[in-house]
């Protein structure tokens, strides 16, 4: 692995990138249109987007954001309003219809095209991101953990009672823990509509094109001046400033980017689930992100993508078909899916004492831990 | 200063936007508090013509809080130490309700006991819970956060939150994932008195009651005896404190069995308040007492106790006045609020840090 990296230098990434986007790509196609594995990397996929979302701002600019739920729910609230029978009064019940695909356009309610609901759930989140940002601003690091948890809870109250909430008579604003269904499904110009009935391998493709874009996103940010004063910012704020960073610019943007990815990628599920219901905002989601990014490695894009597909598997596959009866064959009486969220608490735990800096360490990161450089600013930063 | 003109100063000398902003923050966050309950009163006068409904929330209110204050106890010693915020603090006092609904089968207490047997099977399950509490806090710590002690800040505040979701999945596996309701053993919800139209219930005694000599005992503790000093020292400067021959690892642990035993003692009273269990409580609770502790001023005790009365009476006014479903809205709106505009708190100073 070394030795290759050596020979590719710069282009690593690059090369390693398309390479394995192209070999998943392929994949599918040697299995049922219908395939569970592919529904299973598809929800995979969408978890590597928001994975690497937070990574931005927990991994490189060191923000504990304990609330990224609330951006997967803004994201998916997006598609939700803009995709469904949610505002069916709209237009005199005649609905309004944006580039909508040839069903969707007959239905009332509002109906936008999938890449228009994109953009607006990375306005939407973006705005929100930096909104949630401002008030820990001049906060430590711990007590941006627990700011961020709160703004996460109320956002999850708002969707929870949001069927109450009418911002207008017959414009409820969520559905409570009533499901928003359904959705319109994805419908590219030029291509035929997705239908999830009868062929999975378009969403597929969809969320790799996705996770491209992140990745390339990822990628080039980190080497940028953004992504460097992030890293400064994290290693040590005060140093940072007076080096002529500005640090409110900086933190609020690292919130704003981190939040976009989160919308992008609920706006995505949301649709591919064609669903949205207030329970799936949990505190509980935060924190399985949050697992991703620690056993990948904290700051390290490869490791991020690595915990992403591993735990989404062990989510979506291992502990509910592989290893659910393991209790009952030890004559224990319970299923493994009962507490898979104890699991990952315990993936965190282990992780976390073991190996702090991850298994596929960030090598910056991994300085810090072995050799004690910084250790004590690197994630936490000082109140000016 | 010599041959700067002055710039028109307020009448302490200093600009008049500073001390606009220092009473702010002073009196702020009292004003933002006193708000629901000043407008709640003003529409109970001018709807019923008294303030029975609103006395019966504080009154509910300040039992509650006498829980959270216990919880918040918790929290307030292990950061006042350590600077760590003991995210499975919460799933303690979770456990602690589950530890002694289950001695209370193990003893045999149930509602055909008699009054003397219920005392002290009561006074018994108090003990064995708040040390079994206790001791697990210590095991939590040993194994969850001495590893990390020369590690980041936050890696030890991620183990936590891990070891908030192994102990909730205990309490899934224990008594399943939806609550259950206890026997009501002391008649909860009986009157005990009425004064004005306020009652007081068995309940809100009982929560008083225990509470009261818990936190007398714990601050005597802490001001008076050898290893309280210990415990003090070690907040003040690990380091010196550990030159002067104090044991800063056992002092950390017992710190933790203090805290843990609080919670466990707050475990019991809850139990015999709801008349339910439920694996999710402790989360809940855990961030309800952790805002108390913030909003009285995290490291301080007596701030700890004035946050939990305070926040309880915040949460039953929330409860019974904007809904139920709301309150975990309101009372991380005022978290939000406090962390923002008065992180040390209503009576904390600003600490080693903890700014």
């Amino acid at each position: 692995m070394t030795a290759v990296r050596n020979r590719l230098g710069s282009h690593f990434n690059l090369v390693a990138a398309i390479a394995g986007l192209a070999i998943a790509a392929i994949i599918p196609m040697f299995l049922d249109p219908l395939s569970s594995i592919t529904d299973n990397a598809i929800t995979a996929g969408a978890y590597v987007v928001m994975a690497l979302g937070l990574n931005i701002v927990v991994g490189f600019a060191g923000l504990l954001d304990l609330g990224y739920v609330a951006f997967f729910a803004f994201g998916a609230y997006t598609t939700a309003w803009f995709a469904s029978l949610q505002f069916a009064p709209a237009n005199h019940s005649k609905g309004i219809h944006i580039l909508a695909g040839d069903f969707a356009s007959k239905l009332p309610g509002l109906h936008f095209n999938f890449l228009i609901i994109l953009v607006l759930a990375i306005v939407i989140t973006g705005i929100a991101g930096m909104l949630i940002g401002l008030p820990t601003l001049r906060l430590r690091g711990d007590y941006i953990a627990i700011v961020t948890l709160a703004f996460g809870e109320i956002i999850y109250r708002f969707a929870v009672n949001g069927d109450a909430i009418h911002l207008g008579k017959g414009y409820p604003l969520t559905g409570g823990r009533q499901a928003i269904a359904p959705l319109d499904s994805i419908d590219l110009p030029g291509l035929p509509a997705f239908d999830d009935a009868s062929n999975l391998r378009p969403f597929f493709w969809f969320v790799l094109v996705l996770v491209a874009l992140v990745l390339f996103v990822n990628f080039r940010l980190r080497e940028s001046r953004l992504g460097r004063a992030w890293i400064a910012m994290r290693e040590d704020e005060v140093a940072a400033a007076s080096m002529g960073i500005p640090l409110v610019k900086t933190k609020l943007l690292a919130y704003a980017t981190g939040a976009a990815f989160g919308g992008i990628s609920g706006a995505f599920l949301a649709s591919y689930q064609s669903a949205v219901n207030a329970d799936q905002f949990q505190f509980g989601v935060s924190i399985f992100i949050l697992a991703m990014i620690i056993m990948g490695g904290l700051g390290s894009i490869w490791g991020v993508v690595f915990g992403a597909v591993v735990l989404s598997f062990i989510n979506t596959y291992f502990i509910p078909n592989v290893f659910n009866s393991i209790p009952s064959h030890l004559g224990l009486n319970f299923d493994l899916t009962q507490v898979s969220f104890g699991i990952f608490g315990f993936l965190i735990l282990i992780v976390m004492v073991l190996r702090p800096q991850g298994l596929f360490p960030e090598r910056r990161r991994k300085i810090e831990l072995t050799e004690g450089i910084g250790a004590d600013e690197s994630l936490a930063e000082e109140r000016p | 200063m010599s041959g700067v003109p002055a710039a028109p100063d307020g009448p302490a000398g200093r600009p008049a936007i500073v001390v606009l902003r220092e009473a702010a923050s002073r009196y702020g966050l009292i004003a933002v508090l006193a708000a629901l309950p000043l407008y709640l009163a003003i529409l109970d006068l001018t709807h019923d013509g008294d303030l029975s409904k609103l006395g019966n929330n504080i009154v509910a209110g300040l039992s509650n809080g006498a829980i959270y204050a216990l919880i918040a106890l918790g929290y307030t010693l292990v950061y006042g130490i350590i600077e760590l915020i003991n995210f499975a603090h919460g799933e303690v006092f979770m456990i602690g309700s589950f530890v002694a609904f289950g001695l209370w089968g193990t003893l045999g207490l149930g509602l055909a006991t008699g009054p003397l047997g219920l005392v002290f099977g009561l006074l018994a399950t108090l003990l064995i819970t708040m040390v079994v509490c206790g001791v697990m806090n210590v095991m939590i710590e040993q194994v969850a956060y001495k590893p990390l002690r020369n590690a980041p800040k936050l890696a030890p505040l991620i183990t936590a939150v891990g070891m908030s979701f192994i102990l909730q999945n205990v309490g899934i596996l224990w008594l399943g994932a939806s609550p259950a309701s206890v026997a009501d053993l002391i008649h909860a919800q009986q009157d005990v008195v009425t004064v004005a139209g306020v009652t007081v219930h068995r309940a809100d005694v009982l929560a008083i009651a225990v509470t009261i000599p818990l936190v007398l005992a714990l601050t005597t503790f802490i001001s008076r005896s050898r290893l309280g000093k210990a415990m003090r020292a070690t907040a003040q400067d690990p380091d010196a404190a550990r030159l002067m021959g104090i044991n800063v690892n056992t002092t950390i642990s017992l710190t933790f069995l203090l805290g843990g035993a609080l919670a466990g003692a707050a475990g019991l009273i809850n139990l015999l308040y709801q008349t339910s269990v439920w694996y999710f409580q402790g989360f809940e609770a855990g961030l309800i007492a952790f805002t108390a502790a913030v909003m009285g001023g995290i490291g301080n005790l007596k701030g700890a106790v004035l946050g939990g009365l305070i926040i309880g009476c915040i949460q039953q006014i929330s409860d019974y006045r904007i809904g139920a479903d709301w309150t975990p809205a309101v009372v991380f709106a005022y978290l939000i609020l406090i962390m923002v505009f008065r992180p040390q708190g209503l009576i904390g100073e600003v600490t080693r840090e903890a700014g």
